[in-house]
């Protein structure tokens, strides 16, 4: 019994950091920027295609392998400096203050262009570079074999919880983007230079995103149509948190993980349902997310 | 004026296929969405956004095809219980989701639509997961007729049902009942100060909007001659408000000439390239930022300054 549910715990957890990466970078930006982007999605599955791209580079021209884990990281990063601030400058920044409506349809279009731009450079075919996986191996305990990735993914995800904990609560930056959050006209007129906040958060936002889509490739490969999948998963787990709040993710992506794990233990043909079911549940119930308030903004 | 605009058109689009074979299914398809998006855009009066409404288009196109697979075989009856069952499945989705506002109302028409989505790509005994179901030629008045006759049925009754319900739709926007619409987005409460019940007027124009999706999956159904659950996915939901929104919500000829306008750039930028998706995703950013009136704008506005 315990041999079967623990690799299935364990794959679950391994998921809901997944996710975990993509909804919590969503959930950022909603907060800072009050923003919902669309295309958030998409950002994830660039950061895979980039960093699958520069793996299978590696493995090309036979450098270190060791080099992939670099390359998951620093596409990330490439990812994020590119994109966070045009999208942020280029098109986000003329929506703040007009109805969601508008804004939900602004990055709807960004992610249609996203969608297709990685299509044209990428290609139709799946990607799968999984040299990161292999390089970390399995660790077998009581005659269960776990892949070392997984555990690597959980602990990073731990990771982005507590950095992000501590970078908003003990740092000036972070005390920073606290005041916008809380008014934004307040903090503009103390003398808070909002535009870089705001380009720093989406910023932040992208780089998590595309770290989960880089830290996946090693696992699932990459193929068109993850950003739509991804981005209705993220979608749901920041919604089921209560958008804008971190922690509220970090606990959605253990529900929506374990939600997965039961579906597939006692309905396995049902899943995919299992996401979207368990954000209907808690959306009528308390629409605003487990975490969120209705009143009081917070991050 | 108006009046013999429209009638113009119509009749323009009457005689295109004949002129032009190709685009009868370019347009029978334009029709359908324009249907569906006339539905997103009936609840965007009320100040509501759903990212869900594929899942009535979906539903009432499934509804066809498992009338046909259980032995329906009447356009004219397929056509009014496929629109009846997605009009239920608004009456339920609706009596729960018109409590909700803004990005919450948006938030659970998404979640409601993939749990939707979801279930018809898994449940493979049922709707054939993802390879989805057929949807037979049916019967017209009890003549069976080859495929190409069928298709130019479809087209010519899609264009007189546009007419018909697009009439029907413009009189209920301008019934008191409809006003309540545009009310609900200016002012809740006070509607409510009035004795004017909130949740009524809403399930009302949600199972209307529903109804009318669904009118448009039949349709699309009969067109392309099988249902998938791609039909529900969020994308296809995003695609309808965008069409709502190209149209610009300000009347019932906006949603069609969106759905049109988008299904003959799509079919002029298939021809060029792959990625009309682009095209469509630039079109959408320039038209909110720089015409917020919808490409229905451009041409009302264009009526204000020949007057």
């Amino acid at each position: 019994m315990s041999n079967a549910i623990i690799p299935l715990l364990l794959d679950s957890l391994a998921s809901a950091a997944l996710i975990f990466f993509a909804a919590v970078g969503l959930t950022l930006v909603f907060s800072v920027l009050r923003v919902l982007n669309v295309a958030h999605g998409s950002l994830y599955s660039i950061g895979g295609y980039v960093a699958a791209s520069i793996c299978l580079f590696i493995a090309s021209r036979q450098l270190n392998p060791y080099l992939s884990f670099l390359a998951l990281l620093f596409s990330a990063v490439g990812v994020a400096a590119i994109f966070g601030p045009l999208i942020e400058r280029g098109l986000v920044r003329w929506t703040y203050g007009k109805s969601e409506a508008v804004q939900i349809l602004i990055t709807f279009g960004l992610f249609l262009i996203l969608e297709d731009l990685q299509r044209v450079i990428f290609g139709v075919q799946s990607f799968y570079e999984d040299a990161p996986m292999r390089l970390l191996g399995t660790t077998s305990i009581g005659g269960v074999v776990y892949l070392n990735y997984q555990i690597l993914l959980i602990a990073m995800a731990l990771l982005v919880v507590v950095g992000l904990r501590l970078l908003i609560n003990h740092t000036r930056l972070g005390r920073l983007i606290t005041a916008v959050v809380a008014d934004r006209e307040m903090a503009q007129s103390i003398g808070i230079d909002t535009n870089r906040i705001f380009i720093l958060a989406f910023s932040l936002g992208v780089f998590l995103a595309a770290l989960g889509g880089a830290l996946a490739t090693p696992t699932s490969g990459i193929a068109p149509g993850l950003g739509a999948d991804t981005m209705v998963l993220a979608f749901a787990v920041a919604a089921i948190g209560g958008l804008g709040r971190i922690e509220g993710a970090a606990l959605a992506s253990l529900i929506v993980g374990l939600a997965r794990v039961l579906a597939i233990y006692l309905a396995p043909s049902l899943d995919a349902v299992a996401p979207y079911a368990a954000m209907l549940v808690v959306l009528l119930i308390r629409p605003y997310g487990l975490f969120g308030s209705v009143t009081a903004r917070r991050i | 004026m108006p009046a013999i605009i429209a009638a113009a058109a119509v009749l323009i689009l009457t005689l295109l296929p004949v002129a032009a074979p190709w685009l009868q299914f370019v347009l029978t398809l334009a029709i359908a969405k324009g249907f569906a998006a006339l539905g997103v855009a009936v609840l965007l009066r009320a100040g509501l956004i759903s990212i869900g409404h594929a899942m009535f288009f979906a539903a009432s196109a499934y509804a066809v095809a498992f009338l046909a697979r259980a032995g329906v075989n009447d356009l004219g009856l397929l056509l009014i219980l496929s629109v009846l069952g997605g009009a239920l499945v608004g009456a339920v989705a609706g009596s729960f989701l018109v409590r909700y506002r803004a990005i919450f109302f948006a938030m659970l028409n998404l979640a409601v639509s993939m749990v939707f989505y979801a279930l018809c790509a898994k449940l493979y005994g049922v709707t054939g997961g993802t390879d989805g179901m057929p949807v037979p030629v049916p019967a017209v008045f009890g003549i069976a007729l080859g495929e190409p006759a069928f298709k130019s049925v479809l087209f010519y009754l899609s264009l007189g049902l546009m007419v018909l319900v697009g009439l029907a739709v413009q009189r209920y926007l301008n019934s008191p009942l409809g006003h309540a619409l545009s009310a609900v987005h200016t002012n809740e409460i006070r509607l409510e100060y009035l004795g004017i019940p909130v949740w009524a007027v809403l399930l009302i124009a949600y199972v209307i909007s529903a109804a009318l999706a669904g009118l448009g999956g039949a349709i699309a159904g009969f067109a392309i001659g099988r249902v998938v659950p791609d039909f529900a996915f969020w994308t296809a939901s995003g695609h309808l408000v965008l069409i709502a929104v190209l149209g610009g919500i300000g009347g019932v000829p906006g949603a069609f000439i969106g759905a049109l306008f988008l299904e003959l750039l799509h079919s002029a930028a298939v021809t060029v390239t792959d990625s009309w998706n682009l095209i469509v995703g630039m079109t959408l950013i320039i038209v909110i930022m720089f015409m917020p009136q919808g490409v229905y704008g451009l041409f009302a506005r264009k009526e204000a300054t020949s007057l």
